[in-house]
């Protein structure tokens, strides 16, 4: 048990020294976000009415945060994509470790990259005019986490089946947008047509934003309904990802 | 002691039997190669070996742990220079040592130490700071085989090791290897296609078709020919062979421009052909057989036949500009 967390540990040390090799990523994650969060929230302003008391902006700028997570976490996960091409993989196959610590080492560096680009994100909160408490702030770096572990893992299960790069596109088309989309990121749940509500319901995205916003902007939710989806949501697709690992030898 | 043991191993991908009721044994501290075309199976039993592939009957144990019931101690029991380059290209020449050591958990205080070893072993020590990006093929491949051993293995399994490298970086690897196996009394077991390349093994077995078609040291296969050949360059090869048939009842195969005549006894018995000839040859050689020979006796063809499809240009190619 031990040996299998220090396992995972050491292949998310590996992955973390180099994504900090890689510049561009975390230009973009720093870019992406203001683009959004300026551009979007400024211009999207007077057709939108934010909620009571907040901003428009003020009130996505959670949901900004869970984006710049999505896109990071679901790049980590595909971080394995790069390795199967370029045979580290291998590598790593033929090592004596449990499948479940490579999984989870995976999972542990793609969740600690994205939570760092969370946080490039939350850093622009007195922009907004925001004022988080320093409890507010440790609270949302938790959350961050979390959901970043969740969105990892899926990532990872995703790159788990595919072989090439070629399909990736389509995964940022057909999912990571739907995902952020219906999330209630950008509008109220509440307001939305009744037909769409179950997409919404179902979407682990839902629950992370709901949990961000609870912290950041003190909206009402229930913590234990988000956190619980979330944590049960990267266990179920830990699982299955560790049991497509144990039978990847055909 | 018996340090690899396979019983009738098969594997079979969907309709092609890769691999057939394949039975050998490995020796401690042996160089053993596998010998054959591509596709002759050879990768595909390395893979089972290594625990990356699953069997489909047979037993095989390395360092006598079974491949399929006790993974991860026969993991801990090889090191591996796979086919395809396999090292982080972003990391440095150290980094990867390190993560390799960290994955096999080899005592922190020790991995320092063995780090600097390894790369001594294979002159790498004063690139050891570098973005491995920026070696060559023949460095990375020598990285490769640093980090294969750093685990201290019983055996090193080598599945093409000098594929898609210029002909004088192959001469070096070997040399590498070779002095690994006096310094090191480590197990090998490597594949090969290049026929001159598996003379430094103690044992080849040659695999054809997912078979095993012999196995011996290579001065026995190669005496098991029993013939020398020679080679001849005449005014009319298509003639003289015919000549030849008729007077020594000998089968003759053409190759390149050249008359090649197979006879036990070379020096004595060029001066007959000679005598036939009557001024007709215009030149002649005589040459030991090589395990090239020894292969083409066994299946009727030359190893590298196959070798020069179009695919395997491309892959070989490939191979060759991710390696530089």
């Amino acid at each position: 048990m031990i040996t299998g967390i220090l396992d995972s540990i050491t292949i998310a040390k590996r992955d973390i020294i180099r994504s900090f090799r890689q510049k561009s990523q975390l230009y973009g994650s720093i870019v992406r976000p203001v683009i959004w969060l300026f551009l979007l929230g400024t211009g999207l302003r007077g057709s939108f009415n934010a909620p009571e008391g907040f901003t428009y902006t003020q009130y996505i700028f959670p949901g900004m945060i869970v984006m710049n997570i999505l896109f990071a976490s679901i790049m980590s996960g595909t971080s394995i994509i790069w390795d199967r091409e370029f045979g580290f993989l291998k590598e790593i196959m033929v090592a004596p470790m449990s499948r479940a610590s490579i999984v989870f080492g995976k999972t542990l560096s793609g969740s600690i990259i994205a939570t760092i680009q969370g946080i490039i994100v939350l850093a622009f909160f007195p922009l907004v005019g925001l004022h988080l408490s320093f409890i507010q702030i440790i609270l949302t770096m938790l959350g961050m986490f979390i959901v970043a572990l969740s969105i990892t893992s899926l990532g990872i299960m995703i790159a788990s089946k595919m072989t090439s790069f070629e399909g990736f596109g389509t995964i940022n088309n057909f999912l990571v947008m739907p995902l952020f989309f219906l999330s209630g990121a950008l509008y109220p749940i509440d307001r939305v047509p009744a037909w769409l509500k179950p997409l919404i319901y179902i979407n682990p995205v839902t629950y992370s934003v709901n949990l961000l916003r609870g912290i950041v902007l003190k909206t009402e939710t229930n913590y234990l309904t988000d956190t619980g989806v979330i944590i049960i949501f990267a266990l179920i697709i830990l699982s299955i990802t560790t049991y497509i690992f144990v039978k990847d030898r055909k | 002691m018996n340090i690899i043991h396979v019983e009738k191993l098969k594997k079979s991908f969907g309709e092609i039997k890769a691999v057939k009721e394949v039975s050998f044994d490995v020796e401690e501290g042996e160089i053993f190669g596998l010998l054959g075309p591509n596709g002759a199976g050879k990768s595909t039993i390395i893979k089972i070996l290594v625990t990356i592939l699953k069997k489909d009957g047979g037993t095989a144990t390395i360092n006598n742990f079974d491949v399929e019931k006790e993974q991860n101690k026969v993991r801990e029991s090889v090191g591996i220079i796979f086919q395809d380059p396999s090292l982080d290209e972003r990391l440095t020449a150290w980094e990867n040592l390190y993560f390799h050591s960290k994955f096999y958990h080899v005592p922190s205080r020790e991995i320092k130490n063995r780090i600097n070893n390894s790369l001594d072993l294979v002159d790498l020590s004063e690139r050891k700071k570098e973005i491995v990006i920026n070696f060559s093929g023949g460095m990375k491949r020598r990285l490769e085989i640093a980090r294969g051993i750093i685990h201290t293995p019983k055996v090193l399994f080598l599945d093409e090791p000098t594929i898609g490298l210029d002909p004088q970086t192959r001469k070096y690897i070997w040399q590498y290897l070779v002095d690994l196996r006096d310094k090191q009394k480590l197990t090998m077991f490597l594949t090969t296609h290049y026929m001159e390349e598996a003379e430094i093994c103690d044992r080849i077995a040659i695999m054809d078709h997912g078979n095993i078609i012999a196995l011996d040291t290579p001065e026995n296969l190669k005496r098991s020919i029993q013939n020398d050949i020679i080679t001849l360059v005449t005014d009319n090869n298509i003639g003289f062979s015919i000549l030849v048939k008729e007077k020594f009842n000998i089968e003759t195969t053409f190759n390149n421009g050249t008359l090649e005549v197979p006879v036990s006894n070379g020096k004595t018995f060029l001066p007959k052909l000679f005598e036939i000839a009557g001024g007709r040859i215009l030149s002649a050689d005589i040459k030991k057989p090589s395990l090239e020979d020894v292969f083409i006796k066994l299946t009727g063809r030359k190893i590298r036949e196959e070798e020069a499809s179009k695919r395997d240009k491309l892959r070989d190619s490939v191979k060759r500009r991710r390696r530089t």
